[in-house]
């Protein structure tokens, strides 16, 4: 059962062949066992969840179920949840409750999905491996020794470990896309301004966006449906039609032209992983696909452009916590000042406090033209590549990430190391457009362990039915989604 | 451009974080790196490039100067650090 879908399992719950509740105790069972050791999961609150377990149950035998009634879904951390600790991967944020609902709790609340605990992430989601969280390191269910990717880390290891039936995650430079990736399963960014960063705890504002992370395509179209919408609480909301992201779900995929960056598949992506994303690539061919090549020529300038801009915008977003409204204060001060600045010294984290000095360093006086300026600039140059392409083909394909989960602590002490994970998904968040990552294939570790390599799918602003449309063709091709590590039972 | 120890503890009092000297020593070699990347960015000519902050073409709406939230204090403050009759505590700034 554990592996079913939730297309799937919805069925069997609208079928009372089971009870959200039993369904529901399934997964705290298994989380029960395995989370201990793998970490996925830093906050459980079994009462709450089994209570809305129950709703749940009460919803669908009035006959008011919808596609998630009573399905059990692991949020990231960086979702407030009303009476929910939420922590953000912090110790600044250890005891703070929520004192209400993010946006996208509150529509799966609506849908009547159950909200199964909250997910371990990289320290206000800035990582690419999940070792910067305050609550430890998170192990990826298909080799323990090797880290998850990051910051949705845990959210990818609950899914993957089927400790969940989906979770949710937010990706700000790869966040959802590269733990997919790296984790064997499917993961998609949404288009920004399509999902609501209403109660997302904010890193960069402008380039934060959540999206689920799931087993197939088809369960993501299903959470698209949930999650995205317009409110009016999120400022860069956008104010469009409500869409059906299942509608093209099983659409022939024949003329669809696809497009493969060269800059893609140049040096410094991994043999391995090449190998296992030609092979998706000729499958795609077998599927009538086309493909056509194509050039996004400033690639190489998107991780200096978001290592200005994100670590800018946090700077800003992270000045809340000044340990007087809520969060960490230390326990001794002196005045004002140094209450501020031992506070803060012991509420972040390493990465989180360079992140935030070099933020403050190119926003400070004399530095905005040189840094800021300029970033925002090239990110046009960015943006501009993938406009041209797109006048070539209607998808772009390439790898997530340049190779698979690598063990952990062995990049941990090495910020630039660290931040080339990102080469492939970075400029999809500064253009602003959708990408996903789905599972292609194994590589074989040296110690001869399966890992997971993920084929990345960009498309066009608010082509996400079309990407779930290819992603899905492909999943119908191919068992890569449905299986499962080993030693998870 | 290139830091030093005495550059760190400036941004980091910028910041309100913070450091003392060995931390400072640490904290300057990642960051080194991290500018190194950056640097790479002056080789591109931008001159004339309309710098791009959202990439939707959007304004800012604007709604109706009316009370929309309504008093939470109690709860808010439920969460504080250290309150007292409903007010937030810190140390004396004022003589």
């Amino acid at each position: 059962m554990i592996n079913k879908s939730l297309k799937q399992l919805g069925a069997m719950l609208q079928g009372k062949e089971i009870s959200s509740v039993e369904l529901t105790q399934e997964f705290l069972n298994r989380i029960d066992r395995l989370n201990p050791a793998i970490n996925a999961f830093i906050t459980l609150d079994k009462d709450r969840t089994l209570a809305q377990a129950k709703r749940a149950d009460e919803m669908l035998s009035a006959g008011k179920g919808t596609a998630l009634t009573g399905l059990p879904i692991g949020q990231k951390d960086i979702f407030v949840a009303k009476g929910w600790r939420t922590t953000c991967g912090s110790k600044m944020l250890e005891t703070f409750i929520g004192p209400y609902d993010a946006d996208i709790i509150e529509r799966f609340d609506a849908s009547g999905a159950v909200n199964l605990g909250k997910t371990n992430m990289d320290e206000f989601a800035m990582g690419s491996s999940n070792e910067t969280s305050y609550f430890g390191k998170v192990q990826n269910p298909w080799d323990r020794s090797r880290v998850p990717g990051g910051s949705s880390g845990g959210s990818a290891a609950a899914v993957a470990a089927r400790l969940c039936a989906a979770a949710t995650g937010t990706d700000t430079g790869g966040s959802i896309r590269q733990p997919a990736s790296l984790c064997g399963l499917s993961g998609l960014k949404p288009t920004y301004g399509l999902a609501s960063r209403f109660g997302m705890i904010a890193f960069a504002s402008s380039l934060d966006q959540s999206g689920p992370m799931a087993k197939s395509c088809e369960d993501m179209a299903l959470m698209m449906n949930v999650i995205t919408g317009f409110d009016k609480r999120d400022s860069t909301s956008l104010n469009r039609e409500k869409e059906d992201y299942t509608r093209d779900l099983n659409k022939p995929l024949a003329g669809l032209k696809v497009g493969l960056p060269k800059e893609y598949f140049a040096e410094g992506l991994g043999a391995d992983v090449a190998k296992v994303v030609q092979e998706a690539i000729a499958e795609y061919k077998k599927l009538g696909a086309e493909m056509v090549d194509i050039s996004l020529p400033n690639t190489q300038l998107s991780i200096p452009v978001y290592y200005v801009l994100a670590p800018a915008e946090a700077s800003s977003n992270l000045s809340r916590f000044d340990g007087v409204r809520y969060g960490h204060r230390a326990k001794e001060y002196g005045d004002l000042m140094d209450m501020y600045c031992k506070s803060r010294a012991e509420g972040f984290g390493a990465e989180v406090k360079r992140r935030i000095l070099i933020g403050t360093y190119v926003l400070s006086a004399g530095y905005y033209d040189a840094y800021y300026l300029k970033a925002q600039q090239i990110r046009r140059l960015i943006a501009q590549d993938f406009e041209n392409a797109f006048k070539q083909c209607d998808i772009i394909m390439g790898p997530t990430a340049p190779s698979t989960a690598f063990k952990t602590g062995e990049t941990a002490d090495d910020p630039v190391a660290m931040y080339l994970q990102d080469i492939y998904t970075i400029a999809v968040n500064l253009a602003g457009l959708p990408g996903m990552s789905i599972p292609a294939g194994f590589a074989p570790s040296e110690d001869g362990k399966r890992l997971p390599v993920g084929l990345q799918i960009i498309g066009n602003y608010f082509d996400e039915a079309r990407m779930l449309n290819a992603g899905h063709a492909y999943q119908q091709a191919t068992d890569w989604h449905t299986q499962m590590p080993e030693g998870i039972e | 451009m290139s830091l030093n120890s005495a550059d760190i503890k400036r941004i980091a009092h910028l910041a309100r974080i913070e450091v003392n000297d060995t931390e400072a020593e640490a904290t300057l070699s990642k960051l080194t790196g991290i500018l190194g990347l950056i640097e790479q960015m002056q080789a591109v000519d931008t001159t004339g490039i309309v710098p791009m902050s959202h990439s939707q073409d959007v304004t800012q709406r604007l709604r109706e100067d009316v009370v929309t939230e309504t008093n939470q204090r109690e709860l808010f403050q439920s969460i504080a650090p250290s309150v007292e009759e409903g007010l937030y505590l810190v140390p004396k700034v004022i003589e």
